[in-house]
């Protein structure tokens, strides 16, 4: 059976009309009401590419199996997104993630052990440069991924690993990949380039899951973002590899995404790059609250009191961080601003860039209890407006309303753009209790004269709110 | 432990020392509440109310056998003659004053906490009676003087004619003068403030007032918070500023004092001379001798059409909201005293606050305390340190840029045509991708994330081309590289089409 409908220049036009498609898809994303269409651009683009593949002069046979992958691994991907909650997307992102790695690994592979095409010259050594590079890339998004799985949902610890030498095990785990890489480009027979590409293949592995390992819970919306981005450079990579321009395209688009998204995610922690990857807050944070003087009294309040506090505001930030996401809070909060509403006190929320586990987190959250986006802010937009607010409630958020980001320069957050709501009126912050956030600082806020905090469940808190209206 | 609340026995007292809002909270730490007798009847607080929220109604002489003893007055010699084996009391005692009740105190192994005598530091602020009955004071003083004064406060255009703003000079930004300010300028009058600390600046002009100034650099804070005597150039220049302002004004407020002293004499008779008749002058330092030198404790003064108001018992004639402040504080208290919430008192004379509070401790007198640094008076070295703003890292793009551009030469000058072909399309790509991404909004980027994901899934291209192969490895392995890509694709989509749905305007 051989179903060639599609000549090479057909298969290269449409593949011109994919790329453009999913540059579109991008570019829908810039606001709420274009998205839902660039996402049916994304999925016409991806139709597209693949039909024109599937029938296409590259694909000859086995037809029958293709379709039943495709089939089945459709299934199973439509099953997860119906499944998953929103609050795991962070995971899901990152096991989907690892699913690309994996592919670009698998498709080098076979690259490898049965190419398409026969290259001399100085065409072979950038070739078995492209291979060795998709592999490489591909598997350390694959592990790096994993472990990021495995650090969300909690199956591994979120406090990041540190091996003494750590920097040292990158540099020379990095070092014996680029050793292998020259072995490989210039191995005379099949035996030889595959040992290189075996113990590449174990180095990067363990090189992935170290450099995720030794991220710290805070600075994970970092890594989602980085391995987004791997995964993107990963199929760009394969694309060099098979020749495929629509692969280098869509590779490279996703690629800068995930670079752009790391840059804004750390320039919101006023970190770098690097620093990031480096290592975790926790290396730096045990000198510095050691010399924290003692900074006074937090005041607690009861539910009652709050009661009052909200009744007589008028206009109320909601500053909401990772434990709402955890107490699932997102739908008692708004049922609590449709009261709040009724009693015609303004309600609006303030999100930080890196508040939550992935880039825009806490976004997706509020979309998910219906919570109107135009009633939603970003940080910037409401910082310098904190005197016309009466009461900020904090719901499970700490460094991101750490005042010492701004004050004190010794601080391990020192530089890191804030949430400034003891600006305001009142602050009330909803808290387990008096612990530190992912950071280990100590945050001057909950000693501020105006800042009361409200120990308990921030669900079951909330949900007492809920007798506001009478 | 029983508590025990003793009804105020001073003339025109009408504050009570706890009110039912508080009993329940006082009972969580523990304690057992007794109330006597109609306490807070004249605050509008009745005995039905107390036993409602938890407290017990007793006779004066039940509550005296109560261990812990909270009232508001100082206690008279009687009172003190009754307490007896280890009880405890907490009032205002202001023992700086009073030394002679303070000896009488030397006895039967009692313990005393005086509510004036708490730190003024900043965590003990919920604790601070002087500072809640001061907002009181203040705010009270500017209705008494509305009272009195013949006319709106605010003003008004009317079809009769217009109607000027009261003029008010509020002396002294404390507390007080805070209140005081605030509720002055709520009722539409014109509001100005004079305070030798230039720190209550920003404080005064938050509320609506305008801060005066005299030309003379000179800083009155003291490490204790309140203000401190100032030099005779400085009183110089003041003065003369309050006689322009004399003229001027409608209403003057003077709320100066320096502990431990008598009232600075702000308002000489020849000012109140020079102010228009039928303006008020209400002196809220009365009890210390008054800043104004016509003023009488207790007492309105007319002096030629001037009234100046003498009253001391500002905080008594807002009986409920004092009481409730002054609640709120005593239980603050308390919570500090029970630090195991097991309703038994522990004076930790370790602690700041309690140490400064506790002026007599097992019937031995242990006033005054040793000082204590006060946090309001450091202020000005926080303030410097904000302005030293740890700078937001900044790197120099010239060196990746041109690494960048010295790179793509070397590529372009050594590699094939052919790879020189994907190369273009690889950098236009990443710059178009660039370009774009910058446009999603950040609440978008969890949205983002999943379909980049889905969108990279394109690898399956690579897979499927290679599907149609004879050799049965490659065939496994690019059967599985697609079917983990669908799952990916397939999820990706769903899940970014689920999420976009939730966004809702």
């Amino acid at each position: 059976m051989n179903l060639e409908l599609l000549n090479l220049e057909s298969v290269r036009a449409l593949y011109i009309v994919s790329a453009v498609l999913f540059i579109l898809t991008l570019g829908g994303l810039s606001n709420q009401e274009s998205s839902r269409q660039g996402n049916m651009y994304g999925i016409a683009a991806m139709s597209i590419a693949i039909f024109a593949t599937v029938f296409g002069p590259q694909v000859s046979s086995n037809y029958g199996l293709l379709i039943v992958l495709l089939l089945f691994g459709g299934s199973l991907g439509i099953i997860l997104s119906k499944k998953v909650q929103m609050t795991e997307m962070p995971e899901l992102v990152a096991i989907l993630h690892s699913l690309v790695g994996l592919a670009a690994v698998l498709v080098g592979i076979v690259n490898f052990i049965n190419p398409i095409q026969e290259y001399f010259g100085i065409e072979k050594t950038i070739h078995s440069i492209e291979v060795y590079l998709g592999i490489f890339i591909g598997m350390v998004t694959f592990s790096g991924s994993i472990i990021a799985f495995g650090k969300l949902s909690g199956k591994i610890s979120g406090n990041p690993l540190k091996l003494p030498v750590k920097h040292y095990l990158n540099l020379i785990m990095l070092l014996i990949v680029i050793y292998y890489g020259n072995e490989f480009v210039s191995a005379s027979d099949i035996n030889s380039a595959i040992t290189s590409l075996t113990v590449m293949l174990i180095i990067s592995f363990i090189f992935g899951v170290h450099l995720v390992a030794a991220i710290g819970g805070a600075d994970m919306p970092v890594v989602v973002s980085m391995l987004n981005s791997y995964s993107g450079w990963a199929a760009s990579a394969t694309g060099f590899m098979l020749s495929n321009d629509l692969l280098i395209v869509v590779g490279a688009l996703v690629g800068s995404s995930g670079a752009i998204l790391s840059y804004i995610m750390c320039k919101a922690m006023n970190r770098s790059f690097i620093s990031v990857i480096a290592g975790g807050f926790g290396t730096e944070s045990s000198v510095a609250s050691s010399d924290t003087k003692e900074q006074g009294e937090v005041q607690a309040i009861e539910i009652e009191e709050f009661k009052t506090m909200i009744t007589s505001s008028k206009k109320i930030a909601i500053i909401p961080g990772y434990g709402m996401a955890v107490a699932q809070a997102q739908f008692v909060v708004n049922e609590i601003i449709s009261i709040l509403n009724n009693k015609d006190i303004k309600v609006l929320f303030v999100i930080h860039p890196v508040a939550g586990r992935m880039p825009g987190h806490m976004n997706v959250l509020l979309a998910e209890a219906q919570i109107p986006y135009d009633i939603v802010f970003e940080m910037e937009e409401v910082n310098d407006d904190f005197d016309n607010i009466d009461l900020s409630i904090v719901i499970g958020a700490n460094d991101i309303v750490n005042p010492s980001a701004l004050e004190d320069p010794n601080s391990p957050i020192a530089g890191m753009p804030v949430i400034e709501c003891w600006k305001g009126g009142h602050t009330v912050v909803m808290k387990r209790g008096m612990s530190t956030g992912y950071a280990g600082v100590e945050n001057p806020l909950f000693f501020k004269d105006n800042t009361r905090m409200l120990f308990g469940d921030a669900k079951e808190s909330l949900s007492q709110l809920l007798t506001l209206n009478n | 432990m029983k508590i025990g609340v003793l009804k105020e026995i001073k003339d025109n007292e009408k504050r009570v020392a706890v009110t039912p809002g508080v009993i329940s909270k006082i009972k969580k730490l523990g304690y057992e509440i007794f109330v006597e007798h109609d306490s807070g009847i004249q605050a509008s607080f009745y005995n039905e109310q107390y036993v409602e929220s938890g407290a017990e109604i007793s006779s004066k002489e039940e509550i005296y056998k109560c261990d812990l003893l909270l009232k508001i007055n100082k206690p008279t010699h009687d009172e003190i003659n009754k307490l007896s084996n280890n009880q405890t009391l907490i009032s205002f005692f202001t023992p700086a004053l009073n030394p002679e009740l303070l000896k009488l105190c030397k006895k039967d192994n009692i313990n005393i906490m005086s509510m004036d005598s708490v730190p003024r530091i900043s965590r003990a602020q919920k604790m601070d009676a002087l500072s809640s009955m001061a907002n009181v004071a203040g705010s009270r003083a500017v209705i008494e003087a509305a009272h009195c004064f013949g006319r709106f406060f605010g003003g008004q255009i009317t079809a009769a004619g217009k109607i000027n703003p009261a003029k008010i000079l509020i002396i002294g930004a404390g507390v007080a003068g805070l209140s005081a300010i605030g509720t002055a300028s709520s009722l539409g009058a014109v509001v100005r403030a004079f305070d030798t600390r230039p720190e209550v600046k920003e404080q005064v002009e938050s509320l609506g007032a305008q801060f005066l100034t005299v030309n003379i650099d000179e800083d009155g804070s003291s490490k204790d918070g309140y203000a401190k005597v100032m030099s005779k150039e400085f009183i110089d220049a003041e003065m003369k500023l309050f006689k322009e302002q004399a003229e001027d004004v409608d209403v003057i407020i003077t709320t100066a004092l320096i502990p431990g002293k008598e009232a600075p004499k702000l308002i000489t008779q020849d000012m109140v001379e020079l102010m228009k008749p039928g303006s008020v002058i209400v002196d809220l330092a009365s009890q210390q001798g008054g800043n104004c030198e016509l003023c009488q404790q207790d007492q309105i003064v007319n002096h030629g059409g001037v009234k100046i108001i003498g009253f001391t018992d500002l905080p008594s004639r807002l009986p409920s909201q004092s009481s409730e402040l002054y609640a709120n504080n005593l239980f603050h208290i308390l919570d500090e005293l029970t630090p195991d919430k097991n309703g038994e008192i522990m004076i930790n004379m370790n602690d700041d606050v309690i140490r400064g509070m506790t002026i007599v401790r097992d019937g031995e007198i242990t006033y005054p305390p040793p000082k204590v640094e006060v946090s309001a008076a450091s202020k000005p070295k926080v303030e410097k340190k904000v302005i030293q703003k740890p700078s937001i890292e900044k790197k120099s793009s010239i060196i990746p840029g041109s690494l960048t551009l010295s790179l793509l030469f070397l590529v372009g000058a050594f590699a094939p045509a052919s790879f020189m072909n994907h190369f273009t399309v690889f950098v236009l790509s990443c710059f178009i991708g660039y370009m774009v991404i910058w446009n999603v909004t950040a609440s978008l980027h969890t949205p983002l994330m999943s379909v980049t994901n889905a969108v990279s899934s394109i690898i399956i291209i690579g897979a499927i081309t290679q599907i149609s192969t004879t050799d049965s490895l490659s065939l496994i392995l690019s059967g599985l590289a697609i079917f983990i890509a669908s799952i990916n694709i397939f999820g990706g989509f769903a899940v970014t089409k689920r999420m976009l749905s939730m966004f809702k305007k």
